[in-house]
């Protein structure tokens, strides 16, 4: 709520030609709402406004980007003769160019942009240290491009997810890391609603996390099997308190905010947090399953990833639960869509990945393709799923018209769905085939390399498909962005619109 | 909101839950270990890598071969790593006392390597496989390395450069290929992987804390 007297920000948003009183008073009267309830969130948005959409843009070029080399990667394993002359193109450095490029530059910058536009709303007050967070993001950008040619270059840091060199790159990611989390910090501090909704403890907690993790991770002097057990310690929990958390703290926003229906169970939340935390935390060794490390590391590590069941599931019946009944809603808005299906996939993905830590699971899994298709499982079809239905909901709020084409959403939405399914089911199939070759003595070496191959033409089929959907998806995005204002003016004002996308028919029903 | 929401609406306190939570994590998973593998002594048997190895394993980091092989040999109760000819034992801590970092690996699109120098010890064989691995192994999807050599005219190679003598339908024609100094160092490297040498029952122990057993020491109980 405005404090009494503060001038309305419909008047604001009025003098550029945008909305005036009256009509936010008839929108909010349409959509019950008292009409300082609709100023905070539009205040709410104002101030995050340019930030998040920086940090969009910014994604998105690291999504075309990280999507490029992952093609090249992919096309890689089956046709090794491809692009083989220069050292910058070669396998081990492309792919981790591409690791870095979907999980530091697209999946986090697109996280953090959603963060900063859900945290105003969520406690309801204007985003604080709008600069610093600008300034943040275009240092974290800076210091995922050093990351990216210094791999690319043949400089990294040698651990898996911690190539990117810690004094090059390291010193950018963390100030420009620090400057958007106080930013966060700054906003909860100053925070109006006396409330805490379940996503602002995920986003919250994220960025207490990372700073932690990526201490640890990149301490520089480990040696011998304790830079292993650092290694997967960072690798896997920063999909778990990073990535995860964002994306889990998005969809308990998103599914609820479009359903207009509150979360299921109160309670499921506060299980479902701390037991994460408490699970997953402890999760990392699981990488290293018969490795050389002291077995009791390895079996914490088990035990607690069968314990996620009690995470997974208690997020699961309360992110489930909320849109049973409803799901004819997925049919109207894209938001929904990707976020419902990044949830089951959350779902599917954190179950799957309990069986795989199994000893007698991951004695066939261990070393194969499989690894590959759970972790897109889970950064794709999971958090980059989410990520995009954040968008889908966030960017007409910013830019104060709806996307222009219906048809570029379902392209989109089509095309990157048929893509991840063909990659996983190709990818995984190659990783169980692979797995029993090698578990098997009498056949040699060379077979569980032949057999993967199908599958890995598959992964590069999928792979392509994804990068259509991906270029529909950002040319919708630039359109988006080049739209000119005063299409505000021949469509009905997006808060008036239902929180479903606009269409020809919805336009006759509101007439 | 009612009162049973508060202590979740305390940013303070859901700030400290998650801050201690992944300290202990921290504290269990790498800081304690930490300490006990401190006491992990190198075998005798196992020498410090070379300046030449150590560039040379800055080479193989600096192109990700540790996203397609591994380095660990696990036990045979457990796997058929054995079987497959890659090492005689399951290695252990004290086989890794000198790397830095780790490259333990979580692929293996190509075959273990822990034990590739006692396998494969011809200088030339990795020279060729690694300019073009299809030269000597059929079947395989390893990319070459063209990068880390150099094509010359015959004529026109140095005294001392080390020729790389590729042969068959794929090798290049009307040219010498040449090692660089970084293809050297990398075989170099790959021919010192290995760890066969004996260690003691003790710390194969798969119940082991640490260091040897429990109660032993490390560094002297090899058999």
């Amino acid at each position: 709520m405005s404090a009494p007297g503060q001038p309305r920000f419909g008047s604001v948003d009025a003098a550029r030609g945008r909305l005036t009183v009256r009509e936010v008073d008839a929108v909010a009267s349409a959509r019950g709402l008292a009409p300082e309830d609709l100023d905070v969130r539009l205040r709410a948005d104002a101030s995050s406004r340019r930030a998040v959409l920086a940090l969009f843009t910014v994604a998105i070029g690291w999504l075309i980007v990280g999507t490029i080399f992952g093609d090249i990667a992919s096309i890689k394993l089956h046709s090794p003769d491809f692009l083989t002359q220069q050292a910058w193109l070669t396998f081990g450095r492309v792919r981790t160019a591409h690791l870095h490029a979907v999980n530091y530059g697209w999946g986090t910058a697109a996280l953090i942009g959603m963060s900063l536009w859900l945290m105003p709303r969520l406690v309801h007050t204007e985003l604080k240290g709008v600069r610093m967070a600008i300034g943040g993001a275009v240092l974290f950008t800076i210091g995922i491009a050093v990351g990216i040619v210094a791999v690319l270059a043949g400089v990294n840091d040698g651990m898996e997810w911690l190539e990117a060199p810690r004094w090059l790159a390291g010193p950018f990611l963390v100030v420009g890391g620090g400057l958007i989390g106080l930013s966060l910090f700054w906003t909860v501090a100053s925070r109006k609603a006396e409330h805490l909704y379940v996503s602002v403890w995920y986003i919250l907690g994220a960025f207490i996390w990372f700073p932690m993790l990526y201490v640890v991770g990149k301490w520089p002097t480990y040696s011998g099997v304790e830079s292993a057990a650092a290694n997967w310690f960072f690798a896997h929990n920063v999909l778990g308190f990073w990535l995860t958390a964002m994306s889990v703290g998005g969809a308990y926003y998103f599914i609820p905010k479009v359903l207009g229906r509150p979360v299921y169970s109160y309670q499921l939340s506060v299980v479902g947090f701390w037991s994460l935390a408490m699970f997953y935390s402890l999760n990392g060794m699981h990488h290293l399953v018969g490795g050389p490390l002291p077995t009791w590391m390895i079996t914490t590590s088990i035990v607690a990833s069968v314990f996620m069941f009690i995470p997974v599931v208690a997020t699961a019946i309360n992110l489930h639960m909320t849109v049973v009944g409803r799901f004819g809603a997925l049919r109207y808005s894209p938001t929904l869509r990707f976020v419902v299906i990044g949830a089951l996939a959350y779902t599917a993905v954190s179950l799957q990945g309990s069986f795989t830590a199994l000893r007698e699971v991951n004695r066939v899994t261990h070393f194969t393709h499989w690894t590959v298709a759970h972790s897109h499982v889970g950064g794709y079809l999971f958090v980059s799923f989410i990520a995009l239905g954040a968008m889908y909901y966030i960017v007409p709020r910013l830019v104060g018209h709806e996307w222009p084409s219906e048809k570029l959403i379902r392209w989109h939405f089509n095309l990157v769905l048929a893509g991840i399914a063909i990659y996983v089911v190709a990818l995984s199939w190659a990783g169980v085939a692979q797995g029993l070759a090698l578990l098997d003595p009498a056949i040699p070496f060379q077979e569980s390399v032949r057999r993967t191959l199908p599958g890995l033409w598959g992964r590069s089929l999928g792979g392509l498909i994804l990068t259509a959907g991906h270029i529909v998806f950002a040319y919708h995005f630039w359109m988006m962005l080049r739209m000119p204002e005063r299409a505000t003016r021949t469509r009905p004002p997006f808060h008036e619109a239902r929180p479903v996308l606009y269409t020809a028919e919805a336009e006759a029903a509101r007439r | 909101m009612s009162d049973r929401n508060d202590l979740m609406a305390r940013t303070s306190l859901v700030a400290l839950g998650a801050f201690a939570i992944m300290a202990s994590a921290i504290t269990v998973l790498v800081v304690i270990p930490r300490m006990l593998l401190r006491e992990v002594q190198a075998m005798p048997d196992l020498k410090p890598y070379t300046e030449q190895q150590l560039r040379g394993r800055a080479v193989y980091i600096a192109n990700g071969c540790v996203y397609c092989h591994s380095q660990q040999i696990r036990d045979p109760a457990f796997t058929t790593d054995i079987n497959r000819g890659w090492g005689s034992r399951a290695t252990v801590p004290e086989d890794y006392v000198y790397d830095r970092p780790h490259l333990l690996g979580t692929m293996r699109t190509g075959p273990d390597l822990i034990n590739v120098g006692q396998r494969l010890p011809s200088v030339d064989w990795h020279l060729i496989h690694l300019y073009d691995p299809r030269a000597v192994v059929e079947w395989s999807t390893m990319p070459g390395f063209p990068f880390l050599f150099e094509a010359r005219q015959p004529n026109e190679v140095r005294p001392g450069e080390k020729v790389v003598a590729v042969t068959g339908a794929r090798a290049p024609k009307g040219v010498t290929i040449v090692a660089k100094p970084e293809a050297l160092a990398l075989v170099d490297y790959l021919i010192s992987l290995n760890r066969q040498y004996p260690v003691a029952d003790s710390l194969r122990a798969t119940d082991r804390m640490a260091v040897g057993g429990g109660t032993h020491g490390a560094g002297g109980t090899h058999d």
